[in-house]
């Protein structure tokens, strides 16, 4: 596709820019700051503020010819327009001369500060936004530094009003730029900010319940141009000036948004450095300049004084505290005596340096590495999912998206507003789902399947399995698709249930031959940051995790928590002769645990990680270690040096220099490759913040995708046989599904004390008639028995829900990770 | 030689120009600049309101500010928050001022005391309570609890010594 160029004079600079685009950016582009305050651009603009205008010229068409009248040196006649225009919202034509230096220019510059500051409270000493604020920056660069408005008539107004438990507003320094109301309701379509009454008494206001009910709130406060919108975390938590910046890379989900820790010595933490603040790194292949607030709040989880510092042992049945050498001899030799016997299981925030390390050190033993996940699917993720040169970002009309089986919104924040932006500029979304979800709203069609059959749902698509009239509509819109992206999730389902999703998904993609290029693949919505990374380096859940570890003579648990998870893997784990944990905190596994081995948050040290798009990402140090605790790679490393394995545990740098040698997928990558930035578009975060929003400028590194498995027209390795259905009938018993919620009772996330409000509850949502036939009613507190547990819940009426299923979240206390038939008790009242 | 005596002669008639310090003080100048007190208002609320200017201004980098929202149930100083912890280090301190000029109401200044001896470097670090200067007669003392609504500017305005 080919635009149509259009060639423009702006001040002493010639630019060709695409036509439509406004003046205020063709101006960006040459390197001249157009001044504005309402303009950003990510959003519509509107010309609220007047900061831009400029002076126009366009060049005088003779209306009989036709032809462009000329001055007497051949140069074109440019008739200058009587009055200046906005610079945002007039889109550049041929010919056009724009004048941004001109005496005119700089008194409408002068008044519009004059006049924004009319009501303006200059609380600059204490307000969080001074030393980066845009208002400041323009007043000092534009501004006339003295007022024909008499101060005592400013408008007062409240300074302290929580538009939720997480954003503040001030309302006297807002300066009605509509910013954040225009975010709200065109980027992530969540209209909960409005604007209330008008003129001088314009008041933003909030309009949900509970107030700003948006996972994406706190981008607000980045883009809000003034300090009127603050975030619970940060209000008055130190100047700009004082923090320093480090990048890193968010784990709470598979998008792997691009981040900035912002850190500062704090007294009330004895004067250690804390992390302030987390803003988004701009990549605009990844997270463009946002990010969802649990990247934003939930970083407080290193600071905890429940972190493990010391290794402990099992001493006399008591964890007793002993010395790393000590530790690490037992564990050692422990090592050595298991052998074959070694089950190691993983999780998926473990970077991928910790990975490699530790699948290093197991297979030297001959033993077993798995990954903790009740999501299966990555052999096929692995061979089909998205590499160089993908970008969400650029699928739009002739493109499709297929989703199925994931709530995006809930589970991967940004993927959920990548999706929908990509619907919304043309591409076909398809959204299948046993349940209605938010993305349904943006699809072409939103299809429904039968709780379970999941991957019927995907073969109908394909015209191989019996499905309503709907799939065939469907259908049709895919075959003509130039790019596909297929993303699956386990919505409702478990292990078995995505395994076969994805191997139909799989099907799907290699029957219409949409893989092996960009933008298009496999997508797998997994639970945490870095699985994909495990799956790239040969972990894989087990199908009976309870037998193999079982089986297990000595277990390491890296991440994991299996005895927190579910009371049949705690039985299980209890028949292994030495359980060996790294963790952060002290587990339930921990707990139970013959050796416990203190490690480092990501935000204490260095590592990658493989986003769900499988981009590999670093993240660099921000806050210096805890004394006692070690990153996993080095653990890895040490424990391998005593069995005479030579591993790399000095730097993350030169363990990932390894894995990139012995992993194809890794092939050609290096810390210097993940580090490179590139120019992007829109420009922010530099000397003129007030552009794009305080948003970090990215200069750490933007990542790399991993090498192709498959090329376009490869075969994969064999296809696996039929695979075993989930449950999909519980009988007498209510079907229980599961499905997962953004702020879960994860571990880290109870650590933030500002999320608690937000945090999902044991809720078991179910269709009336359903509720009706097993005897529950609205607010009713009833006991499951599932999954040999008994668990409380509170019933909810859902008139969307389908009948014949309940829908409960996972990580909320109930130990449940697939389908599951529950025998439903009302609780007595007490 | 005798020239010699004459002039210790004439030193004993002499005004002596050493004092018995420390029993005996010198005033100092009226600029002079000396150790910094933390002003507080007639009703003892502190006038600094934790901006951290002065340890931006600061050339030797000595202040460290660290800021803490008030509540009218807990509240330090009529702005909108106040300094938790505020701290010079004596030793990097050069006197200059600097932090004087850049704060916006007027609570730091130096004054006149410069006996400022330490014997270690940890003393040297003056917290909060030690630059603070009491609470004047009509005052009380800091955190106050105040009625709701009486302190809504983020920055006092300072046109009378209650605000
Ligand atoms: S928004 Fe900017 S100009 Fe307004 S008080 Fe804050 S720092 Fe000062
Ligand atoms: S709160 Fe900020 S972003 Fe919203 S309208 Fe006011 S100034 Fe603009
Ligand atoms: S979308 Fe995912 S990666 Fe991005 S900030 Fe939210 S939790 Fe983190
Ligand atoms: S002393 Fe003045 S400049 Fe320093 S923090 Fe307090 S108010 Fe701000
Ligand atoms: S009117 Fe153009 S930036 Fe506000």
């Amino acid at each position: 596709m080919t635009m149509k160029m259009v060639t423009l004079r702006i001040d002493e600079h010639t630019v060709e820019v695409p036509a439509g685009t406004r003046v205020v950016d063709a101006a960006k582009k040459v390197g001249v700051d157009i001044p504005v305050f309402c303009y950003h651009p990510k959003l519509e603009s509107v010309g609220m503020c007047r900061m831009c205008l400029v002076e126009i010229g366009r060049p005088v068409v003779d209306r009989a010819s036709g032809k462009v009248v000329l001055e007497a040196d051949g140069s074109p006649k440019i008739q200058m327009a009587p009055k200046l225009e906005t610079a945002c919202t007039t889109p550049v034509s041929d010919g056009m001369l724009v004048v941004t230096t001109s005496e005119k220019v700089a008194a409408a510059r002068r008044e519009v500060v004059e006049f924004i500051l009319t009501s303006h409270p200059l609380d600059c000493p204490i307000c969080d936004k001074g030393g980066e604020c845009p208002l400041q920056n323009l007043t000092m660069a534009y501004g006339s530094g003295t007022s024909r408005f008499i101060f005592d008539e400013k408008m007062r107004s409240a300074k302290h009003v929580p538009l939720g438990e997480l954003i503040y507003l001030d309302r006297e320094r807002c300066i009605q730029c509509g910013r954040c109301v225009r975010f709200q309701h065109e980027v992530v379509d969540d209209p909960v900010l409005d604007f209330y009454q008008r003129g001088r008494a314009l008041e933003i206001i909030t309009r949900s319940e509970p107030g700003f009910d948006s996972v994406f709130s706190g981008n607000t406060t980045d883009i809000c141009p003034v300090g009127a919108l603050t975030t619970a975390d940060f209000r008055f938590g130190a100047r700009p000036w004082e923090m320093k910046p480090a990048a890193s890379i968010c784990a709470q989900c598979p998008v792997g948004c691009n981040i900035v820790y912002d850190v500062r010595r704090e007294a009330k933490s004895s004067g250690k450095p804390v992390i302030k603040r987390v803003m988004p790194r701009q990549n605009e292949s990844v997270n463009e300049v946002w990010i969802c607030d649990k990247g934003r709040f939930v970083h407080h989880y290193n600071e905890s004084a429940e972190r493990l510092t010391q290794p402990l042992m099992r001493v006399d049945g008591e964890l007793t505290p002993v010395s790393w050498q000590q530790a690490l001899e037992t564990a050692a030799a422990k090592l050595k005596e298991a052998g074959k016997g070694l089950v190691t299981l993983a999780g998926g925030r473990l970077s991928n340096e910790d990975l490699f390390n530790l699948r290093e050190l197991t297979r030297a033993q001959g033993g077993t590495t798995l990954l903790h996940t009740h999501m299966g699917g990555g052999e096929w993720t692995r061979q089909l999912g998205l590499n160089q040169g993908s970008n969400l970002g650029s699928l739009g009309n002739g493109d499709a998206i297929v989703v199925i089986a994931s709530d995006l919104h809930q589970e991967a924040p940004l993927w959920w507003l990548r999706v929908k932006q990509a619907a919304q500029r043309g591409a076909t979304l398809i959204v299948l789902n046993a349940r209605p979800t938010r993305l349904d709203a943006y699809a072409a069609h939103a299809l429904r399947y039968q709780p379970g059959e999941a991957a019927q749902a995907v073969a109908g698509l394909m015209g191989n399995h019996k499905t309503p009239a709907a799939f065939q509509t469907a259908r049709e819109a895919l075959a003509g698709a130039a790019n596909l992206v297929v993303f699956f999730g386990s919505d409702g389902l478990g292990l078995t249930g995505t395994r076969a999703l994805a191997q139909t998904c799989a099907d799907l993609l290699m029957q219409s031959g949409h893989y092996g290029r960009p933008n298009n693949g496999l997508v797998g919505v997994w639970q945490h940051s870095n699985d994909q990374g495990a799956w790239e380096m040969g972990y894989a859940p087990a199908a009976d995790l309870v037998g193999s570890l079982k089986k297990a003579k000595v277990a390491l648990l890296a991440a994991a928590d299996p005895v927190g998870d579910e009371p049949a893997l705690a039985k299980a784990l209890a028949g292994a002769d030495f359980v060996i944990v790294q963790e952060m905190f002290l587990t339930a596994s921990a707990e139970k645990a013959d050796l416990v081995l203190p490690v480092a948050a990501i935000p204490e040290r260095e590592g990658s990680l493989t986003s769900g798009e499988r981009r590999a990402q670093r993240f660099y140090p921000a806050v210096p270690a805890p004394d006692g605790v070690r990153p996993d790679y080095t653990i890895a490393a040490q424990l391998g040096q005593r069995l005479g394995l030579e591993l790399e545990g000095r730097a993350a740098g030169l363990v990932f220099l390894r894995l990139a040698q012995s992993e194809p997928a890794f092939a050609g990558l290096s810390y210097q490759a993940l580090s490179t930035a590139e120019e992007q578009w829109p420009i922010v975060g530099r000397r003129d913040l007030y552009f794009g929003g305080t948003t970090y400028d990215n200069n750490q590194g933007m990542g790399t995708h991993l090498q192709p498995v498959l090329k376009a027209g490869e075969r994969p390795a064999a296809v696996a046989a039929a695979l075993d259905t989930e449950l999909m009938d519980a009988g007498d018993n209510l079907l229980v599904l599961p499905h997962t919620r953004l702020f879960d009772q994860g571990s880290l996330v109870r650590f933030s004390r500002l999320l608690v409000e937000r945090v999902a509850t044991a809720e078991l949502r179910l269709n009336p008639a359903t509720a009706k036939h097993f005897g529950l009613a609205e607010g009713v507190a009833a006991s499951l028995n599932l999954n040999g547990a008994d668990a409380s819940v509170i019933v909810r009426m859902d008139d969307a829900l389908p009948p014949g299923a309940a829908w409960l979240p996972r990580r909320v206390g109930v130990p449940l990770w697939a389908p599951a038939a529950a025998q439903v008790k009302v609780m007595e009242r007490d | 030689m005798l020239q010699g005596f004459m002039t210790t002669l004439k030193s004993i008639l002499e005004k002596p120009v050493t004092i018995q310090y420390p029993e005996q003080k010198r005033p100092v100048r009226s600029r002079f600049k000396g150790r910094h007190v933390l002003k507080r208002y007639d009703n003892g609320l502190e006038k600094c309101i934790g901006c951290a200017l002065c340890a931006a201004a600061c050339p030797a980098d000595a202040i460290f500010v660290e800021a803490s929202e008030n509540s009218d149930e807990n509240r330090y100083s009529p702005g909108e928050r106040y300094a938790s912890t505020y701290e010079i280090n004596m030793m990097r301190c050069i006197f200059c001022g600097f932090c004087e000029d850049a704060c916006p109401t007027e609570a730091i200044v130096l004054g006149d005391n410069y006996e400022l001896s330490f014997t270690s470097r940890t003393d040297a670090i003056y917290p909060k309570d030690m630059l603070l200067e009491p609470v004047p007669e009509d005052g009380s003392p800091t955190p106050q609890k105040v009625p709701a609504g009486a302190f809504d500017r983020a920055i006092p305005l300072m046109q009378d010594a209650t605000d």
